[in-house]
């Protein structure tokens, strides 16, 4: 997702952000996670952008998916070459207000391996909630206006929804599902089979040591094509040659589109570790909210909420399809839960949430600004 | 049924929407079906202190509801009403869509599930500008408010206040208020119309309650 990092192209941004750090679970007061193993002491990195205000109503709580991290947006420096995962998304008069609103985003657990490897018990997404809520915690926080996310984000979202009804006044979940499809998980599976089978992954144990660079590549590939669509690729590549007039004859990229994913895989390994895609693939194929807090009805999961949600689907997106939103909205209706759905016309498979889209920042902006309004009175 | 309607805020600019809301007790909760733009929700969340609901189709009319701040789902009305427990809502309303309905039985009914009263209004098909069309030119007839070729109308049903009224009749509800009105070409202004309804009549708006059969 983050290749479509890029610096708003009206040249707001909320400026310069600073990355901390919040270290809890101390032992013997470690966190237990749903595997039943112990976690502790456990640091997270997170980053505060806009003031809060004085009856702290104005925070919002952003989630970050596979690739994301902390760094939402703004820069770290003057001469930071790039600005945060959703700068087009975040800062002054954006789709969520800098100005108006306090915004919290922080890494989640699994996101950072080294040096644990494979001695790193599994995380689930609930455990990552449980971690933010712990971050939350330690900053005071009791109300948060709104939960926003995208894919794994948007699990998060929904897991904060229902953990923590009293906490979360409004939610928003975009393009994400309340648990992965087959489809969804076959892919997971084919690009960790793709780092596994890398000789240079070595069970995990691969730090001070060669990575395994060609496995995490690989594994990129499988899941960049996952966020695109038919539609993206035809019109983004369609079957042009990539610096040649005729086919090669060998195993060269010939294509744009392979000399694209190739490239997209590469560039990946750089900042990417193997085991963190692996822990945080497996916790969103292990989600499920229908099993964790409805008893296996979608329904149920969501009797516990209380907040005000903005459900939002692309339609290009075929990893996690419209469908999945309208049942989680049909649960939500069941009970008798402010719900309000959209499905935004996009023709970029289920990065859109990513891109910029002025639909989507309006929507977005008007949504907070009314849950604003509302509980503040 | 002859009640004075009071003069409605500006922001509602159709007559038949002053009317509708003029009929919602403050406080409620409403379903508006095929809510459009959301101007009958927003006046009636800004003036009445209503909870609404709106359900639309159209993608860019549900992105300009949320983002007035109104609570809209996009879908289709048939299948978004199925998903509500009993009595959810004071009013539904099906403001102008009644003739576009495949099974106006069916919905009508779930309607009538899940909310206490509610409210449809629809083109009176009765209305003389019609009546004479067929009579005089033998043709399929067009107005003001049913502009459509025969072959590209989404109108499907043919109503009339007379066919209404035995339509909810039939189906053991009961009717607890109903105007007729008669509007002018952009359907801003009107009148409410006591003397030969049926023939001078524009729309018909009914306030329909779940009946003793039920």
């Amino acid at each position: 997702m983050s290749e479509y990092i890029e610096h708003d192209t009206d040249g707001v941004s909320v400026g310069l952000v600073e990355k901390k750090f919040f270290t809890f679970a101390d032992p013997p007061e470690t966190m237990i996670l749903e595997s039943n193993a112990r976690l502790g002491p456990i640091t997270i990195a997170y980053e505060t952008l806009g003031s809060l205000n004085e009856d702290r109503s104005n925070v919002i709580l952003v989630l970050h998916a596979l690739s994301g991290d902390s760094h939402v947006a703004g820069y770290y420096s003057k001469d930071d070459q790039k600005p945060g995962w959703w700068e087009i998304m975040v800062g002054p008069g954006k789709g969520i207000d800098t100005d108006k609103y306090f915004v919290i985003c922080s890494n989640i657990i699994g996101s950072c391996m080294d040096p644990y490897g494979f001695d790193f018990p599994v995380v689930t997404i609930g455990d990552m909630v449980r971690a933010q809520k712990a971050l939350l915690d330690h900053l005071g926080i009791k109300k948060i206006l709104s939960v926003v996310g995208g894919s794994i984000g948007g699990m998060q979202v929904l897991e904060w929804a229902v953990r923590y009804p009293d906490m979360v006044v409004s939610a928003i979940p975009l393009a994400t599902t309340t648990r992965h499809s087959a489809l969804a998980i076959a892919f997971n599976e084919v690009a960790r089979q793709a780092i596994m089978a890398d000789p240079n992954w070595n069970k995990g144990k691969y730090y001070g040591a060669a990575k395994p660079n060609l496995g995490l590549a690989l594994a990129r590939m499988v899941g960049h094509v996952t966020y695109l669509s038919d539609e993206a690729m035809r019109r983004k590549f369609g079957r042009r040659l990539q610096n040649k007039n005729d086919f090669s004859f060998n195993f060269d990229a010939d294509f744009q589109v392979e000399s694209y994913l190739r490239y997209q895989g590469q560039k990946f390994v750089d900042r990417f570790d193997a085991n963190s895609f692996l822990y945080i693939t497996k916790a969103s194929d292990y989600f499920d909210l229908r099993r964790q807090h409805g008893n296996g009805s979608e329904t149920e999961a969501f009797a516990k909420a209380k907040a005000r949600f903005l459900v939002i689907s692309f339609t290009s997106d075929w990893l996690y399809p419209t469908y999945q939103s309208k049942a989680m909205v049909k649960a939500m209706k069941k009970n008798n839960l402010d719900v309000s759905f959209c499905e935004i016309e996009a023709e970029w498979g289920h990065d859109a949430f990513l891109l910029r889209n002025e639909r989507l920042s309006v929507l977005i902006n008007g949504f907070l600004e009314r849950n604003f309004i509302e509980l503040r009175k | 049924m002859k009640q004075p309607i009071q003069k409605q805020s500006a922001d509602l600019k159709r007559f038949d929407l002053q009317v509708i809301a003029s009929w919602i007790k403050p406080d409620s909760r409403v379903l508006d079906l095929g809510c459009g733009e959301g101007d009958l929700l927003l006046y009636l969340k800004q003036n009445k202190g209503v909870t609404g609901t709106g359900i639309e189709n159209r993608e860019s009319k549900v992105a300009l509801c949320i983002a007035k701040g109104l609570s809209v789902l996009q879908g289709d009305i048939n299948e978004e009403v199925l998903d509500y427990q009993e009595n959810t809502f004071d009013y539904v309303i099906l403001s102008q869509t009644l003739q576009q309905v495949y099974y106006p039985e069916r919905l009508l009914k779930s309607l009538l599930a899940i909310g206490r009263k509610v409210i449809v209004s629809f083109p009176n098909f009765s209305h003389w500008s019609i009546r004479m069309q067929v009579l005089l030119t033998g043709m399929a007839p067009k107005n003001e408010q049913l502009p459509y070729e025969w072959y590209n109308t989404p109108n499907i049903r043919v109503i009339t206040l007379k066919d209404f009224r035995k339509f909810t009749r039939d189906q053991g509800c009961t009717v607890l208020k109903e105007v007729a009105i008669n509007t002018n070409h952009h359907d801003t202004q009107g009148h409410i119309v006591s003397f030969l309804q049926d023939w001078r009549a524009t729309y018909g708006i009914f306030l329909i309650g779940k009946g003793d059969r039920q």
